[in-house]
């Protein structure tokens, strides 16, 4: 069991699970300003968001993937 | 019949008639024996990181996506865009809990999450719940795929009364129960990769041609009425809009990585690591989706609803038919073609996994657990391929002779169903203390209220939920998650006390390499 406990879980997937948070704070970023480009912010903030989720998931790959086989 | 746009109609054909030979060719592709279940079904799980982006890419983003969110923005505004953070949170949940799901099917030659409940629980009730609720929210799932390709045929103009309407639909289904029936879920990885290319072309020709045309993204906001363009921020007392836009995105979220396509695409990944990189790459799917969903707001700046030569799209298709709209409206008629052409075979692809999926789950939890337990893998698979034409069929069916506005509110339903088999399946991936009796009770409870919820709202995804004088207006599905979940836990004490043990056939070292 503690093996398992070992893999089920490693801190760096708090970085992952931080993401929940802006994603679904709604009040932060319903509004149009900051907007850039004539794109208001709800709509360029949530974008933005996307990729660095992406980013984020990149870095947690990387780091957890040393001493995994598969 | 008079007013086919040639064009368009013969591009759409040529890139259909290509995906049509792919479809059948694929049969021969990274060759395996189809008569074994995990072979047809599972494509050997020998998908790499790449074939696995394209699989589960254009099996969680299908073509309703793409006509429903941009339709959602152009007739309700901004609260479409929860489509975004819903994609968003997948990936942490694909890349922590997926992989050990992977791991623990291979270990034991799972094909579906109830095989893998089955196993965990050891009570073949728990496990018919979990198909009979895979199936079930699968049926109208696949249906809804034929609305987008109905839309885009209708826009090239190819109408006619009553059941001639519906001939080319017709014609387009049977091409893929053909191919599905022999080549399995390698036909649609293949198809997905021409598909996928195709909605990246059009989405980034999309965003970078159409605003220009409109004279700049300024212009594009602009023409959003005000109080569309933002949520409405709540009064006193409730959480409002921004309780549902985040209850949506979050209840979603949840419901689609347990629906039966995404179980089926993620297992015939090669390798856990092919999964989590997935979780890294997908986003880009995300990134689309958001773009296409800004098409609603195109839509609206470009006034396509206005435009006499769009009247009857719209007055048949409602906001539906928007976004084809948009594409004749904007492009020349070659590249609607090939717009209509990503929609049309996107369509396909999902559907396929979404059929191959339902046959697995019949095959593997109803046949052989309950009809036929000494079936041979050849029976098996050969089962399997008939179940996925009668569900085809009855899509089919569905769609031809019944209300869209059924389908919507099935497919609506078919998410608060699924994610009541989340307990069973991903907490247990995690777990096994919990009672199956008790999981099994806080399913039913969790899946009746749900429908009641639902149906008291009239199916809208939203239930007014009230708790001392505050209304919590919120996605049902997550509401009646939490009943279950609660239910779950104080029942099993209760059931291990009643002696209702059960028998782990799996082992803590079999959820990771």
């Amino acid at each position: 069991m503690d093996g398992n406990r070992e893999r089920a879980w490693s801190p760096w997937y708090l970085l992952l699970l931080i993401q929940f948070i802006p994603s679904l704070w709604v009040p932060f970023y319903n509004s149009v300003e900051p907007s850039v480009a004539g794109i208001p912010f709800f709509y360029w903030f949530q974008m933005a968001l996307v990729l660095v989720s992406a980013v984020v998931t990149a870095v947690v790959y990387f780091a957890t993937e040393a001493g995994r086989n598969g | 019949m008079e007013h086919i746009n040639w064009t368009a109609l013969i591009v759409f054909i040529v890139l259909f008639g290509f995906i049509t030979w792919l479809g059948f060719a694929a049969a021969h592709w990274r060759r395996g024996d189809l008569d074994q279940l995990h072979e047809w079904g599972l494509g050997g799980r020998r998908f790499g990181t790449l074939i696995t982006w394209f699989l589960v890419g254009g099996d969680l983003y299908t073509a309703y996506t793409f006509i429903a969110v941009p339709a959602l923005a152009f007739g309700a505004g901004a609260i479409a865009f929860f489509a975004v953070p819903y994609t968003i949170i997948i990936y942490p949940i694909l890349f922590i809990v997926f992989p050990r799901l992977w791991f623990v099917c291979r270990k034991h030659g799972y094909v579906t999450a109830a095989d893998f409940v089955r196993g965990r629980f050891g009570n073949r009730w728990l496990a018919l719940a979990v198909t009979i609720t895979g199936i079930v929210a699968t049926m109208p799932y696949i249906a809804l795929q034929l609305v987008g390709l109905q839309v885009v045929i209708g826009a090239m103009g190819v109408t006619g009364e009553g059941l001639a309407g519906d001939i080319p639909l017709i014609i387009a289904f049977l091409i893929l129960a053909a191919f599905t029936y022999s080549s399995g879920l390698r036909a649609p990885a293949a198809i997905a990769v021409v598909k996928d290319t195709l909605i990246y072309i059009t989405a980034f020709a999309a965003v970078i041609i159409i605003p220009i045309q409109l004279g700049g993204w300024g212009k594009v906001f602009a023409a959003v009425p005000k109080e569309k363009l933002l949520l409405v921020p709540p009064g006193a007392n409730t959480t409002g809009a921004y309780g549902v836009y985040a209850t949506l995105a979050l209840g979603s979220a949840l419901a689609l990585l347990l629906y039966p396509h995404s179980m089926t695409g993620i297992l015939s990944a090669s390798s856990g690591r092919a999964v989590r990189r997935n979780a890294a790459l997908l986003p880009a799917y995300s990134f689309v989706l958001g773009l296409l969903a800004l098409l609603g707001f195109f839509a609206l700046a470009a006034g396509v609803d206005k435009l006499p030569e769009f009247a009857d799209g719209f007055k048949q298709f409602k906001a539906n038919f928007a976004v084809p709209a948009l594409m004749l409206h904007s492009f020349p008629a070659w590249f609607a073609g090939v717009t209509f052409a990503a929609i049309g075979i996107g369509a396909l692809v999902p559907a396929a996994i979404m059929s191959i999926a339902a046959a697995n789950l019949f095959t593997r939890n109803i046949y052989r657990e309950f009809l036929h337990a000494n079936a041979t893998d050849k029976q098996e698979a050969q089962m399997a391929k008939w179940v996925s034409l009668i569900v085809k069929l009855g899509a089919l069916i569905f769609i031809v002779f019944v209300p869209l506005q059924y389908a919507i509110q099935l497919q609506l339903l078919g998410g608060i169903w699924i994610i009541q088999t989340l307990p069973s399946v991903l907490i247990g991936l995690y777990t096994r203390w919990f009672n199956p009796w008790a999981l099994l009770i806080g399913w039913a409870v969790g899946t009746a209220t749900g429908t009641y919820m639902a149906a008291s709202v009239n199916f809208a995804a939203a239930y007014p939920l009230a708790i001392g004088g505050w209304t919590f207006p919120g996605y049902t599905a997550l509401y009646t998650l939490i009943l279950n979940l609660v239910i779950a836990i104080v029942l099993t004490p209760v059931m291990n006390a009643l002696g209702a043990t059960h028998h782990d056939k799996t082992a803590a070292a079999d959820y990771y390499a």
